[in-house]
């Protein structure tokens, strides 16, 4: 056991004053976005800026507490805590109370208590301990579907409270198991999935269905170039499609043609795993798969699309796509929320001179759309700290994690990270337009008391874990 | 040993690849697009209160008493000030530069964001000059209000008057903000939910000039004002001016009836005031003018004096004393004219009378004995009050009936606790409380109320509430005011009263009284008072289907038939026949001409 005062002199210092200045510029522009002159003291704690700086204060208790705890604590009662918090996540579907249409709080008189904020760090302390195993191979099946169930067990109760947000921030472990060892690939259609979302609903199907068998021919060209008989496939799927267009023709046009060609397309590929099956070309088959599953995949995005969503839903997609240029429609709260960024100008309007996030213009000015206040009275200069200060936590924190010995801690410490990265990416990018609107906090910077102290546990552990980096776990 | 480490790079190379990704895009926003600044500069919202015009109120007849015009209040937003040229601006806004000062720190201590009233309804004919120049000043920006206008200085007391809204208003309803107007007596209090409409809220987007530039958000969120409904009042206008005119000098009240409605014609409370000196800047000087004033125009006489009525309350107690079977027609009691006791006779008219001559002769030892008659039917006095009070009580004295009265009183009528206090219970009888036999004594009753009586006896019986409002358009009014009321006292018992009545007028008082070509119904009353008698008369015409009852009292002016019966007659005459006859042009003169605040003038 290390002596308390190497405690001390081993927590990583950089770390915690990133997390406190960001906590700090927090503080300073939730005071300008809720300012006016009726309640002008700064600790004021009917005001929400006051009771943010309470939080805040009992945020930095809430981190010492974390770090007197022996760290294997956390290591040993990874499990526990994950159970507890799955429990809680269990009982709030029945016991909890809806706030902003979500049904995922437990009201203890004024007092709020979210326990979706909980998962997030519960989840990679099991994360943590389920991968630290001796012998542990993320490329087995049964790691990575136990993997999968850690990670979207919460995710789906959340999904169920009717909290989007913060069930979608479970994806982001994905990067974890990807430095863990999850093949590249994964990646790779991770990305080929969400193009092919966006291309779904940006672009006619029939362009789509064209375009996806243009790159399908040039795919299977590629694969097996030496191929004698390349032309074959391509023969096949003009085969099997032009006889969906004489139908068509000679019924005037009665069916859609991106539906009609799509299912040419989906004729052909079955044809053509067969003949690859026959020839043994294994790329062949390959390629079908994939070629198949992506026809699958738009055709049932456009179904859960225009029939599953309901129109609001429909339309914040939309909106994140450019489809719908409305400006006091869907996109109006992106749209506010741009000009008070925009307006910021290079150096800001000056703490407290911001025009655009007070009366309302911006939505939830104090939470989710915090970064306008930045934007508009910071400028270009506070928007670039702001994102600098959290690039640099980023950094460190990836730069703590590759140092550690143990791989709890250094799967931990990814976990921190990414989910930290993922509000980050996600609610920054919201307020310029660039991610569709989705409500979840700027971490240390947001108002609300439950998602600091859930960023500070989450943060701190690491911290605690990083400092005891040489004992063996 | 860890094979992926080198994946870091990548991990790395997202968050930079997004961060850097984020920082080109805000640099576009924020640094190259002047897109978003010039919306921004537009927008600075506004949110503007749309106050709805009051409805408006008509009489009777369909003649407009009560419209709007429009007034100006100036507001300044202290967050949005600049620099400004104070003496142009006090000059142009008509205030001094102290009034300027105070009430911009004023509304900076309310909040500097939010517009608070610096100048009051300005007038339309300021207003067009200020509205040219106004541009000049940042922060500043004025906003339509509209104000009463009265048709004819009449009927202050049955319309009332709108005043601002006070802290208990606010507190009481919270759709009432500072600054509101809200009715604060009369018509305008008892209809006010029905007459303010319900306020909008326009939003706006204002630019750095203070123009205009659109509304917010398309309108959606904009409510849009509702107009106040309108009211159609029971008052005849032309009844209600001619009454005002004849009891100018004079302090007292009318009240006139239509019996077969309860639909109050005309209600007068002397003297009154021009209801449109409460209205805009002034309100407040005149508001301390007439509260000062000695004669008292702000108290209401109609709705809250409590007036002995003096032997018109013969009526009532002939009425009990016929009903309860202590009297009949044929009952008559010996009148030894001033010698009688215990209370004597004001008339000499023979020895003796029935019912119909008490009526007629106004007969104190007649309604002396009529009233120990009905006492005396129980055993205990008390309880022969409390029979008696009843039926008094039925009447509609001494409680208040509902109506649509912002502020009427019950008045007085002695209970037996109250005597049973001043006596000792047991120790009180009919003789103890014989002035209730005349009208005078412990009772204290409105002159509504007495005009109801009017009105009762007009209908042989039964009453339908007073009230004051016969429509609000587009709605129904009260059915409160369609239910009949019955009195504890028979139809047939009216008939020796009413012809005692009838003979009164026909016999006795035609000079003064006599509507030419109606056959009218009528009991003067003479109040003794500490100061000249007060002069009483109630009245109700034509004997066959009654279409008005009315009830006069004039303060300090001598006999029943000296000024309140010839008054009562000319108002009857006014509305029966539309003008007075020629050979009444004296009397009516005589009458308008009257000065019993300052005689001598
Ligand atoms: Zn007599």
């Amino acid at each position: 056991m290390p002596s308390r005062r190497s405690l001390w002199a081993s927590i990583d210092g950089v770390t915690v004053i990133l997390f406190i200045l960001l906590m700090f510029l927090g503080w300073i522009n939730i005071y300008a976005s809720v300012y006016d002159q009726e309640h002008q003291n700064i600790f004021d704690t009917t005001q929400r800026y006051g009771k943010q700086l309470i939080w805040i204060g009992a945020a930095l208790v809430l981190g010492f507490f974390i770090l007197i705890v022996d760290s294997n604590f956390y290591v040993f009662f990874a499990w526990i805590i994950y159970g507890a918090v799955m429990l809680l996540l269990l009982l709030v579907l029945v016991f909890g109370t809806v706030v902003n249409g979500a049904k995922g709080w437990f009201m203890l008189g004024s007092f709020g208590f979210q326990p979706a904020e909980f998962a997030k760090f519960a989840t990679a302390l099991a994360l943590a301990s389920y991968m630290n195993v001796h012998g542990f191979k993320l490329q087995q099946f049964k790691s990575l579907l136990f993997v999968s169930i850690i990670i979207f067990l919460p995710a789906l109760l959340i999904l169920i409270q009717n909290d989007t947000g913060s069930a979608l921030v479970f994806f982001s472990f994905v990067l974890v198991l990807y430095r863990e060892g999850l093949s590249g690939i994964v990646l790779f259609f991770g990305t080929l999935l969400v193009a092919l979302f966006v291309l779904t609903l940006v672009v006619s199907n029939l362009f789509l269905s064209i375009l996806l068998l243009v790159a399908a021919q040039i795919v299977f060209y590629a694969v097996n170039a030496r191929y004698k008989q390349y032309w074959i496939v391509p023969t096949i799927y003009a085969g099997s499609i032009f006889p969906f267009i004489i139908v068509n023709l000679a019924s005037g046009s009665k069916f859609d043609w991106g539906d009609l060609i799509t299912a040419g397309e989906i004729l052909g590929t079955l044809i053509v795993v067969g003949y690859a099956f026959r020839k043994k070309l294994t790329q062949y088959l390959t390629v079908s798969f994939i070629f198949l599953g992506s026809l699958l995949f738009i055709i049932s995005v456009d179904y859960v699309f225009y029939n599953v969503l309901v129109e609001h839903q429909q339309s914040r997609i939309n909106e994140l796509l450019g489809i719908h240029s409305d400006p006091l429609g869907a996109g109006y709260n992106v749209n506010q929320s741009k000009i008070a960024i925009g307006s910021g100008g290079f150096f800001g309007k000056g703490f407290l001179n911001g025009t655009q996030t007070k009366f309302d213009f911006v939505p939830e000015q104090d939470t989710d759309f915090i970064f306008c206040t930045v934007g508009e009275e910071w400028g270009f200069v506070g928007s670039l700290v702001v994102i600098g200060l959290f690039l640099a936590l980023f950094y460190r924190l990836i730069w703590l994690a590759e140092r550690q010995k143990s791989g709890f801690s250094r799967i931990y410490g990814y976990s921190v990270v990414v989910i930290l990265f993922f509000h980050f990416m996600v609610n920054i990018g919201m307020t310029i337009g660039i991610m569709p609107v989705i409500g979840i906090p700027l971490p240390f910077f947001s108002y609300g008391g439950s998602s600091l102290w859930s960023f500070t546990i989450l943060l701190f552990i690491f911290i605690r874990l990083d400092a005891s980096r040489y004992e063996k776990f | 040993m860890d094979t992926f480490s080198k994946r870091k790079y990548y991990v790395l190379a997202i968050f930079f690849g997004i961060g850097i990704i984020y920082l080109v895009k805000l640099f576009s926003l924020q640094v190259i697009s002047s897109k978003y600044k010039e919306s921004a500069t537009n927008n600075v919202l506004r949110e503007i209160i749309q106050y709805p015009a009051r409805g408006l109120i008509y009489d009777r007849n369909g003649e407009l008493m009560v419209i709007n015009k429009p007034a100006y209040d100036l507001l300044v937003t202290p967050r949005e000030l600049e620099h400004f040229d104070t003496i142009a601006f006090c000059n142009l806004a008509e205030i001094s530069k102290e009034e300027l000062i105070a009430g911009i720190k004023k509304a900076k201590d309310y909040s500097t964001y939010k517009p608070s009233t610096l100048v009051k309804q300005i007038p339309p004919e300021s207003f067009a000059f200020l509205q040219e120049k106004l541009y000049k000043f940042k922060g500043f920006h004025v906003q339509l209000r509209t104000l009463r206008e009265y048709t004819h200085p009449a009927a202050a007391h049955v319309l009332g008057y709108v005043s601002e809204v006070n802290e208990s208003d606010i507190t009481k309803d919270e759709y009432y903000k500072s600054g509101d107007y809200i009715g604060a007596s009369g018509i305008e209090k008892t209809y006010e939910k029905q007459l303010r409409g319900i306020k909008g809220i326009e939003k706006q987007l204002v630019d750095v000039h203070n123009r205009i530039q659109g509304s917010y958000n398309e309108g959606a969120e904009d409510i849009p004002a509702q107009i106040g409904t309108d009211l159609v009042t029971t008052l005849d206008a032309a009844l209600q001016h001619y009454a005002e005119a004849l009891f100018v000098n004079k302090k007292g009240s009318v009240v006139a009836i239509e019996p077969s409605t309860g639909e109050v014609l005309a209600l007068v409370s002397a003297p009154t005031y021009d209801p449109g000196l409460l209205v805009g800047r002034v309100r407040g000087t005149n508001y301390n003018i007439l509260l000062e004033d000695e004669t008292k125009p702000l108290f209401n006489r109609a709705l809250q004096a409590k007036y002995p009525p003096g032997s018109t309350f013969k009526i009532i107690n002939s009425l009990i004393g016929l009903q309860t079977g202590a009297i009949n027609t044929y009952t008559r009691f010996t009148c030894n004219g001033k010698g009688s006791t215990p209370i004597r006779c004001t008339h000499s008219h023979g020895g003796s009378a029935n019912v119909v001559e008490g009526i007629r002769e106004s007969c104190n030892p007649f309604m002396w004995n009529a009233f120990r008659s009905v006492i005396n039917l129980e055993r205990k006095p008390a309880d022969g009050f409390k029979k008696w009070r009843e039926y008094v009580e039925s009447f509609g004295i001494g409680t208040i009936v509902s109506s649509d009265f912002a502020h009427a009183l019950p008045g007085d009528l002695p209970t037996i606790e109250m005597y049973n206090k001043w006596y000792g219970e047991g120790h009180w009888n009919a003789l103890t409380v014989r002035s209730l036999a005349i009208g005078q004594g412990e009772l204290g009753i409105t002159p509504l109320q007495m005009a109801n009586v009017g009105a009762i006896v007009a209908n042989r019986g039964y009453y339908y509430p007073p009230h004051l409002v016969r429509e609000v358009k587009g709605d129904t009014v009260s059915s409160m005011f369609k239910v009949k009321k019955y009195t504890k006292i028979d139809p047939e018992n009216f008939e020796p009263i009413i012809e005692g009545m009838r003979e009164l007028i026909a016999n006795k008082l035609t000079a003064v009284a006599g509507v030419p070509g109606v056959e009218m119904c009528g009991k003067t009353g003479t109040v003794q008072n500490n100061g000249a008698d007060h002069s009483v008369f109630t009245a109700f015409a034509p004997i066959i289907s009654p279409k008005i009852a009315i009830f006069v009292y004039v303060e300090n002016s001598g006999w029943g038939a000296s000024y309140a019966a010839p008054m009562a007659s000319l108002m009857v005459e006014k509305y029966l026949n539309d003008t007075i006859a020629t050979s009444r042009k004296p009397i009516e003169k005589r009458m308008l001409e009257a000065n019993m605040i300052n005689p001598g003038q």
